[in-house]
């Protein structure tokens, strides 16, 4: 165990220091969902109750599958080049291998994350300190799910990686859009509802929206939480089958 | 140091099974440099990726460094270095980091680690460069950045993988210079794979030359050329018509003027057939001799070339 811990930690340790040494980076990431809070925010301002309540939530819903699952490409450009391979014929522990760069993801997340709303309080956001912490709790379990699912796609795509790309375009738009992130579903065509009741993210964004209005009891939070947890459950599944068969090729 | 027997391997590729390797047998001692050669396909990267923990054997046994591959793979990988044909730093790591991470990999506390770190890019020449990416290296110091990687935890047995494929010859000159010198301080292991033929006959202690997932040679670079080709003789004639007739004398091929034999000892069967042309009336215009190449030995084995394998990016 404490081997596997000092594992995690080297891992961890390689993943987040480019981040260290370059945090301007880090704000450059976020330039996509900041441009999304900002226009699309003073767009809806008054059409959908404040829209910074309704906004910031959506926005950090979609961080959480742009960036876990940016995870996953860095594993596969890594796959692909040499790296992967030779930190596999050291002793590293495989699952450490995968944890650690899970954790990173993570980290960022929640830095990303409480940046958007130290950004938004001043535009009008209202902070609810509690569904705050509880959203980014449900956010981060959210995030290991996704995380383990773009892994596992790294390691079924490598070492070609179209897979990965062909899947990862074609799933996350859709999932993104249909889910009411960027624009409300309620006013959506009969089908168009139906389709984003199926979708889990729909349930999540619900869910955060909920969490950062401060209704803690609000039962889309249950459905939401029930949401993320199977995701979770149902990527490190996948994550610990596809462990088992080794990270190898062939 | 490396001990296979009976080693396979099969893939599936598209529901057909394809035997990569096929009752590979192989022996090396301690302390010895031995090259392995085989065409593309031949098995060689399998073999490779078996012996390094990367893929488990479809059947047989390999011992690496005083453990089995397949049961104890931990203890392989603790012993071994690998340095594979693709290059081993991630791209987006600086030049130290990556070599700091690597000695975490094998246990080693930070401070060690930072000053294996240390040791290393002054061994390998690479001091200037520790804060740079290696997108931003050239081919030579990426490779010496590899081979660095590979000697963070000072194994007993090393790996590469083609080590100076793609490099320019100043390069190539430099990566082997290093490779020497490690063998020579450290009596290090070394089992390499690589496309130029000419370096493994004048590096290598040992030839082991594998195609169609089986050892097919197996001896020192002059075992091999003097066992399996032998020397070539070229001699020119005249006329056409002069060459026919040496060729039938001394037991050779003619082709236009010119005609070849190979002979175990080309400086001792040269008298012997220019005396026995001479005898037959035929006049030579031209005599030479080449010693053979590690190429003629798989020519001698398979009837193909070796050299006309396309070098792998």
């Amino acid at each position: 165990m404490t081997t596997f811990l000092r594992d995690t930690a080297t891992v961890f340790s390689r993943e987040v220091r480019p981040a260290l040494r370059n945090p301007v980076a880090l704000v450059f990431e976020m330039g996509q969902p900041l441009l999304f809070l900002f226009l699309f925010g003073a767009l809806l301002d008054g059409a959908v109750g404040s829209s910074w309540q309704w906004f910031v939530p959506g926005i950090l819903v979609m961080m959480c599958l742009t960036g876990p699952m940016s995870s996953g490409y860095s594993l596969l450009v890594e796959l692909i080049g040499g790296s992967m391979e030779r930190l596999m014929v050291t002793p590293l522990s495989r699952t450490a291998m995968l944890v650690g760069r899970a954790l990173k993801a993570l980290v960022l997340l929640l830095v990303q994350a409480v940046l958007i709303i130290l950004m938004a309080i001043p535009l009008g956001f209202e902070l609810h300190a509690a569904g705050v912490l509880a959203g980014l709790a449900q956010l981060v379990v959210f995030g290991v799910g996704l995380g383990a699912f773009s892994f596992v796609l790294a390691l079924r795509s490598a070492p070609g990686g179209t897979l990965f790309y062909v899947v990862s375009q074609s799933i996350l738009f859709p999932l993104l859009l249909l889910s009411g992130v960027l624009l409300p579903l309620e006013s959506a065509p009969a089908w168009l509802r139906a389709i984003g009741q199926v979708n889990p993210v729909t349930y999540v964004v619900d869910a955060q929206r909920a969490l950062f209005a401060g209704d803690l009891a609000d039962p889309s939070v249950v459905y939401g939480t029930a949401s993320a947890c199977l995701i979770a459950a149902a990527g490190l599944a996948l994550g610990v089958r596809a462990m088992r068969k080794g990270l190898i090729r062939g | 140091m490396i001990h296979a027997r009976a080693l396979t391997r099969t893939f599936k590729v598209k529901k057909e099974r394809v035997e990569a390797v096929r009752g590979l047998d192989l022996d090396v001692e301690a302390g010895q440099l031995t090259a392995f050669l085989g065409p593309n396909g031949a098995g060689k990267s399998t073999t490779l990726r078996i012996l390094t923990t990367l893929l488990p054997p479809t059947s047989g046994t390999a011992t690496v460094a005083g453990h089995d591959v397949a049961t104890e793979p931990a203890a392989v990988r603790a012993r071994i270095g690998y340095v594979g044909q693709r290059s081993s730093a991630g791209e987006e790591f600086r030049v130290r980091d990556e070599l700091v991470t690597q000695g975490r990999c094998y246990g080693l506390r930070p401070r060690e680690a930072a000053a294996r770190a240390d040791e290393l890019l002054d061994l390998l020449d690479l001091a200037p460069l520790a804060k740079r990416t290696p997108g931003t290296l050239s081919g030579g110091q990426r490779r010496r950045l590899d081979l660095a990687i590979g000697l963070v935890h000072r194994p007993d047995l090393l790996f590469l993988d083609e080590p100076s494929t793609g490099l320019d010859p100043k390069s190539r000159a430099e990566i082997w210079q290093h490779i020497l010198r490690l063998r020579e301080a450290y009596g290090t292991t070394l089992f390499l794979t690589t496309h130029y033929l000419e370096e493994a006959d004048t590096m290598a202690e040992r030839v082991v030359i594998i195609d169609n997932g089986r050892v097919i040679a197996d001896g020192t670079p002059e075992q091999l050329k003097n066992d399996l080709a032998g020397d070539l003789v070229t001699l020119t004639t005249g006329t056409a018509d002069d060459a026919a007739r040496a060729a039938a004398a001394v037991g050779g091929t003619a082709e236009g003027t010119t005609v070849r034999l190979r002979v175990p000892n080309a400086a001792a069967a040269m008298p012997e057939c220019l005396r026995t042309l001479d005898a037959k009336l035929v006049e030579v215009v031209t005599a030479e001799t080449t010693r053979p190449t590690l190429d003629d030995v798989f020519l001698a084995l398979t009837g193909r070339s070796l050299a006309d394998d396309d070098i792998p990016a």
